[in-house]
């Protein structure tokens, strides 16, 4: 009780919490950004108004999202997890009979303004759920078999909904989301041990699977797999995306073209350039220089949080900060490795640069989330 | 939290921290490996993505007469192009573009049906050598006409149109056939509608002509369509052509041999230069650049005077008398008569039972080898081609090039015939006949030669050199150079003898030729030639040879007259033949004798100095947006 008065104490509150507020933070997240805005401006050949104006509304829209949700206290969100989580799966449930499908996958509702993709909400809306089950939990009890089997039906949940959809990427991230809270939250390594090998074994299915009627993947899904395990083995087929992706990539050589210079996604070599593939195009125009700077900007976002977590003496608000850290270094890792060719292509967006609505509104809200709990943090 | 907890967290923070470390390790890993150590890879790769290779078609090389007019020139002219993308409905727009431009029913269907073979973006040709105004009026419909662009080309002229298309030819687009005619792996022939020789010196120099091809770099997007264009290799124009023609030589004789069917050639008698070589009726040959409509072809292919024909070399014609002169060069070189012996001719010479006539039916009496060629006796040289037989006549007219196919740069040219014992024997298996050497004797029978083929002999005949007719004076932009001519080897004296009588025959008051005299102070030295198509009976004989002119054209003789000019000092050598004109000396004596005139009336025949090489060098057509 005393530990809680404390710390109730020092929380700023009213406009003096903009003092506390992680600018540093904040400044990264802009920094990512503004790329995404030159490169979207880039891929469109200079048409300010095709992606570049629409994202950076969003982010403006974003960011004053974050700072709002960052003064809430994160009590408030805290109670908010187990809501957030029912919302989210409710959406999912809805998309998968009411959505909009692209490409053979139903993924968002067309709000009018914007298109929701609530697989992007759940990816936050798990983490929260997740982190809330940790700190309720009796410390003893972490790891005990029980106790372990609510978290991973909350997780299951959602991504069984999600692998409806068909979305295999988004799948990968929830589960990493909440099975790094998990790990954070001190469950015994055994189980991640025992579920390294589960996953190993269930790849091993997925692929002996293939051609029974017990097939597990989609055909597509299985050609992903292939293409990524030998990309040159039908180049212009379904290898098209990653070596194009590499020559662009690697086409940029030390420092790049040269911005708007790149010829491989102007010239629309490059598949879904401004999306998952945009990363491509800044590694043409800026060249291996360029990509090492957005990956360590990428990674001072994540350490960031980390620093601020490891600071919080709250259980929630450190769980949560970390989950939302690991989420998006997620994004970013798998993104980066699936264009440069060392993953399949799952269909994950480069986070704050890719144009799309949804991801960049629930990332920027993911760090209203971390902004709240810094701010909030018992002193 | 916990004590504990907290620790805990710190230190699964720590872990993963240190997994996430890796993996941003291995990612700046494989972007340097990606970027810098494999750079210049892919950079290559990236260039081949986005670099097309098109070709830059040249200019045609130019053809100049003998004065250095432009024979064959490339135009600036528009071109018709249409993108089907563009066009909502390409039909309904070609039928409103047909009633701004010249454009058929078959090139409206051409158009549609090339459009549905390719891409939707390939801009297809509708039509070709357009003039401003057309374009204007499509420029002023534009709206109406989306997907319709005039583009700027360079084509085929030609500005003299008639008078040089059977030596120049004429170009056309490339037709399947075309390709599947030669060997040529040329890219170019693979371009659309590109023009290549098709007849004529456009055919035989075609190469030569075409130059060589420029490469156009093109940067294109992922479905091929052009993005913009990037430094390329110039293409190489194609090397020039002179004639050795005389254009107002050329010119006069077309003009002279008008309303018949005929040739001649003028050849220069000390150098082989080929003043002249008409082919009447002539024919434009700017209707087949573009690809000559269906009209008009026909009406080429079905006029019996054969306009396309270039009869001066691929037309064969008996040489009728005009042959005698070989016959008595023969007869003389191989000592069987000498030119006092006389022959007397009754009107007729029995061979072997049978009656062969002289032209003229009361005979010529007593008449010595300078006489049988003024008259043109027949009987005297029945009876000299019996003496020396028709082996040695035929290697006497291969020396005058007779039965050798002339070395030109033009196509179907035809070597003519110098009967054999052995041809026949191969041939038609059977023995030679004297009678057969007897009509051989007087140019008939199986003896064909081309009005050039004859022109040479003239040329061969007034100087005694080994004259060969030369058609280019200039040739890739290099001059040719021209070949000294040999000696034949003839006696001078016997020469002199042919020579005389072919004198008498134009100007001795009984010469076949006399009323077809110079009437300048040169003399004209010629033979006149009657060469009959038809068999006379003799049944017709014995109730009167019918008259040419009441028997229908192509049953009536052929008129023929050689001659060169002026008799002293020869410049000149001609030939002329009217197909199936009537006698030589009423019908083709007179227009030689007309050409001959006009030919030494331009004096000295110097070439005259080439336009300046400023023209229009392979510039790269223009593309102008309606």
């Amino acid at each position: 009780m005393s530990v809680l008065m404390r710390s109730r104490k020092n929380v700023p509150t009213g406009f003096r919490k903009i003092l506390y507020f992680h600018w540093p933070l904040a400044l990264l997240l802009t920094a990512v950004s503004s790329a995404g805005f030159l490169m979207l401006f880039s891929v469109s050949g200079g048409i300010f108004s095709q992606w570049a104006e629409p994202q950076m509304m969003r982010f403006g829209i974003g960011f004053i999202a974050m700072i709002l949700i960052g003064f809430t206290p994160i009590s408030v969100w805290r109670n908010l997890s187990v809501p957030a989580y029912v919302f989210g799966l409710a959406l999912l449930i809805f998309v998968e009979y009411f959505g909009a499908s692209s490409k053979g996958a139903q993924r968002w509702i067309d709000l009018g303004f914007m298109k929701l993709q609530p697989s992007e909400l759940m990816k936050i809306s798990l983490v929260m759920v997740i982190a809330l089950y940790y700190d309720w939990l009796d410390e003893e009890r972490v790891s005990k078999l029980l106790w372990l089997m609510p978290p991973l039906l909350l997780t299951a949940l959602p991504m069984a909904l999600v692998l409806a959809q068909p979305d295999l990427g988004t799948a990968i991230l929830l589960a990493g989301g909440s099975g790094v809270v998990m790990l954070l939250a001190g469950v015994s390594l055994w189980y991640f041990g025992g579920a390294l090998a589960s996953i190993g074994a269930l790849v091993w299915a997925v692929i002996w699977s293939k051609g029974t009627e017990f097939q597990l993947l989609k055909d597509y899904q299985y050609r992903r797999i292939e293409t990524y395990l030998d990309p040159s083995s039908d180049p212009l087929g379904s290898g098209y995306n990653i070596t194009q992706s590499k020559i662009a990539l690697g086409s940029g050589g030390y420092s790049g073209r040269g911005f708007m210079e790149g010829t491989q996604s102007r010239l629309n070599f490059l598949p879904e350039k401004q999306t998952d593939f945009i990363f491509t195009t800044l590694a043409e125009e800026f060249g291996f220089v360029g990509g090492i700077t957005l990956l360590i900007l990428y990674v001072l976002i994540v350490v960031c949080c980390f620093v601020s977590a490891v600071q919080n003496p709250n259980r929630y608000a450190s769980l949560l900060t970390l989950g939302v850290a690991a989420t998006f270094f997620f994004y970013f890792s798998v993104n980066m490795l699936m264009v440069m060719g060392l993953a399949p292509v799952v269909g994950v967006p480069l986070p704050l640069v890719s144009y799309g609505g949804s991801a960049m509104l629930v990332l920027l809200g993911a760090f209203g989330l971390v902004q709240s709990a810094h701010i909030h943090r018992p002193r | 939290m916990s004590k504990s907890q907290k620790k805990r967290l710190g230190r699964r923070a720590l872990l993963l921290g240190g997994v996430q470390l890796g993996v941003t390790g291995l990612l700046g890993w494989r972007m340097h490996q990606l970027g810098v150590v494999q750079g210049d890879q892919f950079r290559l790769l990236a260039e081949e993505n986005r670099i097309n290779i098109r070709l830059d078609p040249p200019a045609r090389g130019l053809i100049y007469d003998r004065n250095g007019n432009t024979v064959a020139q490339n135009r600036q002219a528009y071109t018709i192009e249409m993108v089907r993308e563009q066009a909502n409905d390409p039909e309904a727009v070609l039928r409103r573009l047909a009633q701004l431009i010249p454009l058929s029913e078959d090139q409206i269907l051409d158009a549609l049906a090339e459009m549905e073979r390719r891409q939707a973006f390939v801009p297809v040709t509708v039509t070709t050598g357009l003039e401003w105004e057309h374009i204007a009026a499509v420029s002023a419909n534009a709206p109406s006409l989306p997907g319709v662009t005039p583009r700027l080309g360079l084509y085929r002229n030609y500005p003299v149109g008639s008078d040089f298309a059977h030596i120049v030819g004429y170009v056309g687009p490339v037709s399947d056939y075309d390709l599947s005619q030669r060997e040529d792996k040329d890219p170019l022939l693979l371009i659309p509608r590109f023009q290549i020789g098709k007849n004529g010196i456009e055919s035989k120099a075609d190469k030569t002509l075409r130059g060589k091809a420029g490469l156009k770099r093109i940067e294109v997007n992922s479905v091929g369509r052009v993005m913009r264009e990037l430094k390329g290799e110039a293409s190489t124009t194609g090397g020039d052509l002179q004639l050795t023609i005389e254009p107002e030589v050329q010119r006069y004789a077309l003009e002279r041999m008008e309303g018949v069917s005929a040739a001649t050639v003028v050849l220069d008698v000390n150098n082989g230069d080929v003043m002249a070589m008409a082919s009447a009726p002539t024919f434009d040959p700017n209707k087949f650049v573009d690809g000559i409509s269906s009209t008009d072809w026909n009406e080429l292919l079905n006029n019996e005077y054969r306009p396309l024909a270039n009869k001066a070399v691929q037309g064969l014609y008996s040489p009728a008398s005009t042959f005698k002169m070989v016959v008595a060069l023969t007869a003389l070189g191989l000592g069987v008569v000498n030119d006092r012996e006389e022959v007397n001719c009754p009107g007729y010479k029995i061979i072997n039972g049978r009656r062969f006539h002289c032209w003229r039916r009361g005979g010529h009496g007593n008449v010595n080898m300078r006489e049988a060629l003024r008259y043109s006796c027949d009987v005297y040289f029945y009876e000299m081609a019996l003496r020396v037989g028709i082996d040695e006549i035929s290697k006497t007219g291969r020396q005058f090039s007779l039965g050798i196919k002339p070395d030109l740069p033009l196509p179907a040219i035809r070597k003519g015939l110098m009967p054999t014992k052995a041809w026949k024997l191969a041939k038609r298996k059977q023995q030679w006949f004297d009678g057969d050497t007897a009509n051989a004797g007087i140019g008939q029978g199986d003896v064909l030669t081309s009005p050039l083929q004859l022109a040479t002999m003239t040329a061969r005949l007034a100087t005694g050199l080994q004259i060969e007719p030369r058609l280019l004076n200039m040739f890739d932009n290099k001059l040719s150079p021209v070949k000294e001519a040999r000696s034949m080897g003839l006696n001078p004296q016997f020469l002199s003898l042919v020579q005389a009588g072919m004198y008498d025959v134009s100007n001795h008051p009984r010469g076949t030729a006399y009323s077809s005299r110079l009437q300048t102070d040169d003399k004209i030295a010629g033979k006149t030639g009657t060469s009959q198509v038809r068999a006379i009976t003799k049944a017709e004989r014995d109730s009167g040879v019918i008259k040419n002119k009441d028997l229908p054209w192509n049953r009536r003789d052929h008129a023929l007259f050689v001659a060169y000019a002026p008799f002293d000092n020869p410049r000149y050598a001609i030939s002329v033949i009217v197909e199936h004109g009537g006698g030589g000396s009423t019908v083709a004596a007179p227009i030689a004798r007309d050409i001959m005139t006009k030919a030494l009336s331009l004096g000295q025949s110097n070439y005259g100095p080439l336009p300046n090489q400023k023209r229009s060098q392979s510039q790269t057509p223009k593309r102008t947006r309606t």
